[in-house]
């Protein structure tokens, strides 16, 4: 077990040397002057030639990668050219908001769909897994951000039970719970229905395999061997996706904050994108990719804990 | 003569296909008296692992019992509520099955398997552990109460079917029921768990009923055999008797092509010609008349029935 | 008969029989003929539009559905279900072109990281799993930073984030395939690396990574939509799915009450 997880952060940590080379080497790759890309259009040759001397543009690239990693190291993302506020301030400052909204939307997603999805393969063939199916389908195909707009439609404008805008009074935790229920239900709600096909096809599959028959044919009751025995296994692909969806998830924030202008890194983003303020989009980036290869990590270590077979054999 | 143990009167089990119902088993008779070893024989599709299974009552979905009785303990067991059924697997009956290497849960180590199915007993788990590393121990796993934190993956085949054995046997049920649990083993394997099961047998005192395609295992393990063929029990007897003197022309060539007897070389097997009819839809008569070497005009249009006494047959040329 | 009309035979064959279970099942029936319908509209565009789609007229405009709008007009009084019909060229445009070219090149990178040498099968897979790392639109984003929103920015991201996931595929089926019997023996014969790749190996990986491409054109244009939607993808006023979304969304929020 010590042997899989030192070789799993390894990797992890490998992968997040390479992405830092690669977005740093991105402003390099763009045909144009690295300085004019990060000044964006204000560059007056003043500004760029105090860029270059500040950021050491002139270096060889692999110094310029291995300082920006050093810095990166020690929690350093550079500094914003507009504010000179250091970006990692900035980005952190954001980051509490679009981690709430994703995790609300995951455990949504799990709370409904692993018992939907544990149903409907126990009842194979019923009214409501054929329901269920179809609905989870037709969730899946519909772009978060287009059940968002919908959402934002009907129950903020229409209805007006919800608000459409921002993410609640800092402090007041009912208001933030308020402004959370739109946005994690646009974000989750396609997750529900993957997670749920998901988790059925697993068990289905378990429930086929012969340790399921060998349990039944010692007479042990149904319900320990649905959850110790089937679900137990069925359960670590649906592990492994959503430590994958983590990824996807914070793609979703992003056109989620958009649409109920709620603040996080995906406002941040998108705001930095519109005005080519590089350093902060790199810097979100980067963020966000760390958190995805955190989580993929994790996941992969939770299923490690589960099934022992993994472990031994990686 | 006290009543059987287990009584299979008259059971007819059919499946759904999408091609139509197949007559899978029809007009089964067999009765496994108390702490007799029975053996059921015949080639694949014969229908042995669907009898096995019908007995535990753990069929597929698409398959239907559409006739006869299991009489165990003097119940039937085809009456029963599942739950009256599940209270008597693992406890009355216990079954042995073929595959090592898939029956045990593969993320649960041993210990947790064998004391789940202890879940009857009103014990802690420290006893339910300790009789779990004893069942180990007598089935001859060395270091049993340190192995029992292992997990499945971590044993060899061999082995794994000896822990199946164990778990099968350590609730002392009266009847086992063994599904080909030697032919995914090598022959000294083979030979290993034979020895086992009788040494076992001997101790426990419990009936067993067991089916294998080889009837080398059948000879040296059972009292009785019953021989199957497409669905019908076709002989039926002591061992001694149906393998000394076989009386259904199937049984007959059935032990002819047995390798075991082959004492010249020779470069080709014997085999019995021809194919399994389509049990979707069985044709009149008897069910071997396609292949049997001294069928008559009768054979086509008639279905012989099982008769006798002690050694019983289904064949026309056969006498009462 | 010949081996090659005997294994035409056996392909119409298999294909007759597909098309008879599709048939049979009605759910996919239906599928099927919903996509055919919103394909052909796409493709026969220009003859199917009622009106032109960008053509501007303030007086109609923000009109509610009607016998002559069936979907109603925009803030600029543009026919929307004309631009709604248009839009769907986008879609289609960027799906084939985007997964047509990550097919190419995950295809021959997953077969070099199968078939060659362990350490650049090492080195490619670094590569894949960390381009797949970056959340996706973060990284559209990213580029676009970089670059300027157009719809070639979001092709060129699509291929680079699909092709890792491509080319895992044909790898693992390469590295399964690389082990069998049938190409120890090409080997033996003295058969080039690059013969046994196009001959052997890609008729026997291409399968299963055909099957994953088509299901991965909805979710390429979700992603056109959503990237135009937030304004970094077509320019105006090409109308695309999300970019229609946009300005409906601008509706939304610029109504007072």
């Amino acid at each position: 077990m010590f042997l899989y997880l030192v070789k799993r952060l390894g990797l992890g940590a490998l992968i997040i040397v390479v992405a830092v080379v690669m977005l740093y080497g991105m402003i390099h790759a763009v045909p144009g002057d690295p300085a004019s890309i990060i000044l964006g259009p204000k560059a007056t040759p003043e500004l760029r030639a105090a860029l270059h001397a500040r950021m050491g543009l002139d270096d060889p690239f692999p110094v310029q990668v291995a300082r920006f990693l050093a810095n990166v190291l020690r929690g350093d993302l550079g500094t914003d050219v507009f504010s000179d506020r250091p970006v990692a301030e900035m980005v952190f400052d954001q980051l509490p908001h679009t981690l709430a909204l994703i995790v609300t939307a995951i455990v949504w997603a799990m709370a409904l769909g692993i018992p939907l999805g544990c149903y409907s393969a126990l009842h194979r063939n019923t009214a409501i897994d054929r329901i269920t199916g179809v609905l989870s389908v037709g969730c899946i195909a519909i772009p978060s951000f287009l059940v968002a707009l919908y959402a934002l439609l009907v129950f903020a404008v229409g209805l007006r039970w919800l608000p459409a805008i921002g993410a609640g009074e800092p402090g007041d935790l009912a208001s933030q719970a308020r402004h959370l229920v739109l946005p994690a239900f646009a974000v989750g709600l396609g997750w529900v229905g993957y997670i749920a096909r998901l988790v059925r096809a697993s068990m289905l599959e378990t429930l086929g395999e012969n340790h399921v028959r060998t349990a039944r044919a010692f007479g042990l009751p149904e319900r320990v061997v649905i959850t110790r025995y089937v679900l137990r296994i069925a359960i670590l692909p649906t592990i492994t996706v959503i430590g994958i969806g983590i990824g996807y998830l914070l793609s979703s924030a992003v056109f989620i904050e958009v649409v109920f202008a709620r603040p996080g890194i995906g406002k941040l983003i998108i705001d930095s994108v519109t005005t080519r303020n590089y350093p902060i989009v790199m810097g979100s980036v980067l963020v966000s990719t760390v958190l995805f290869v955190v989580s993929t990590t994790l996941s992969d270590l939770v299923n490690a804990l589960l099934d022992p077979r993994i472990r031994s054999g990686l | 003569m006290s009543a059987p143990l287990l009584a299979i009167e008259g059971l007819g089990v059919d499946f759904r296909t999408p091609r139509g119902r197949l007559r899978a088993l029809r007009r089964i008779d067999l009765a496994v008296p108390a702490g007799a070893v029975v053996g059921v024989v015949g080639e694949s599709g014969c229908g042995k692992s669907t009898l096995i299974t019908a007995v535990i009552r753990l069929l597929a979905a698409n398959a239907e019992v559409r006739e006869g009785r299991i009489v165990f303990d003097g119940r039937d067991l085809l009456t029963l509520s599942e739950g009256a059924m599940r209270a008597l697997r693992g406890d009355r009956m216990a079954m042995v099955f073929q595959d090592p290497m898939t029956t045990l849960n593969p993320v649960l180590t041993i210990g947790t398997q064998m004391i789940d199915i202890q879940y009857r007993l009103r014990e802690g788990r420290d006893e339910k552990r300790r009789r779990a590393a004893a069942m180990l121990a007598r089935v001859g796993i060395a270091e049993a109460e340190r192995r029992l934190d292992q997990y499945p993956h971590e044993f060899s085949g061999g082995m794994r079917q000896r822990i199946g054995i164990a778990m099968a046997l350590m609730a002392e049920p009266a009847l086992l029921l063994a599904d080909e649990p030697t032919t995914a083993l090598d022959a000294t394997l083979e030979v290993q768990v034979i020895h086992l099961l009788r040494a076992l047998q001997r101790d426990f005192g419990c009936a067993i009923l067991f089916v294998s395609h080889h009837l080398g295992v059948i000879a040296e393990l059972c009292d009785r055999v019953v021989v199957m063929y497409a669905g019908e029990v076709v002989e039926e007897g002591s061992v001694r008797a149906v393998f000394r003197t076989p009386r259904h022309p199937y049984t007959e060539r059935l032990i002819e092509c047995d390798p075991a007897r082959i004492t010249r070389r020779t470069r080709t097997l014997p085999t019995i010609p021809g194919e399994i009819p389509d049990l979707v839809a069985p044709p009149p008569g008897c069910i071997f008349v396609e292949r049997c070497h001294r069928a008559i005009a009768r054979c086509r249009e008639e279905a012989p029935v099982l008769r006798g006494a002690g050694h019983r047959t289904a064949c026309h040329l056969v006498g009462p | 008969m010949t081996t090659a009309a005997a294994e035409r035979g056996r392909v119409a064959a298999g294909l007759r029989d597909g098309l008879a279970r599709l048939v049979r099942e009605p759910l996919g029936l239906a599928g099927l003929v919903i996509v055919a319908v919103i394909v052909a509209s796409a493709v026969l565009a220009d003859l199917v539009v009622p009106y032109d789609p960008i053509a501007i007229n303030v007086r109609e405009r923000i009109e509610a559905p009607s016998l002559a709008h069936p979907l109603g007009t925009d803030q600029l009084g543009r026919d929307t279900l004309s631009r709604v019909i248009m839009g769907g060229r986008v879609a289609l445009h960027v799906a084939l072109v985007s997964i047509g070219s990550a097919l190419a090149v995950g295809l021959v990178l997953g077969m070099i990281a199968g078939f060659g040498p362990r350490w650049l099968d090492n080195a490619l897979i670094l590569g894949f799993d960390t381009v797949r790392s970056f959340p996706t639109v973060m990284f559209a984003l990213a580029v676009v930073a970089l670059v300027g929103p157009s719809l070639n920015t979001v092709i060129l991201v699509i291929v680079v984030t699909s092709i890792p996931i491509y080319a895992r595929v044909v790898r693992t089926q390469t590295l399964s395939l690389k082990g069998r019997e049938f190409i120890l023996a090409e080997r033996a014969m003295g058969a080039s690396g690059a013969r046994i790749l196009t001959l052997h190996v890609l008729p026997n990986v291409i399968g299963p990574l055909l099957i994953l491409a088509s299901m991965d054109i909805p979710g390429v244009i979700a992603f056109e939509a959503g990237l135009s939607f937030l304004g970094l993808g077509v320019k105006p006023p090409t109308p695309s799915w999300g970019s229609i979304l946009n300005d409906g969304l601008a509706l939304i929020r610029n109504t007072p009450g």
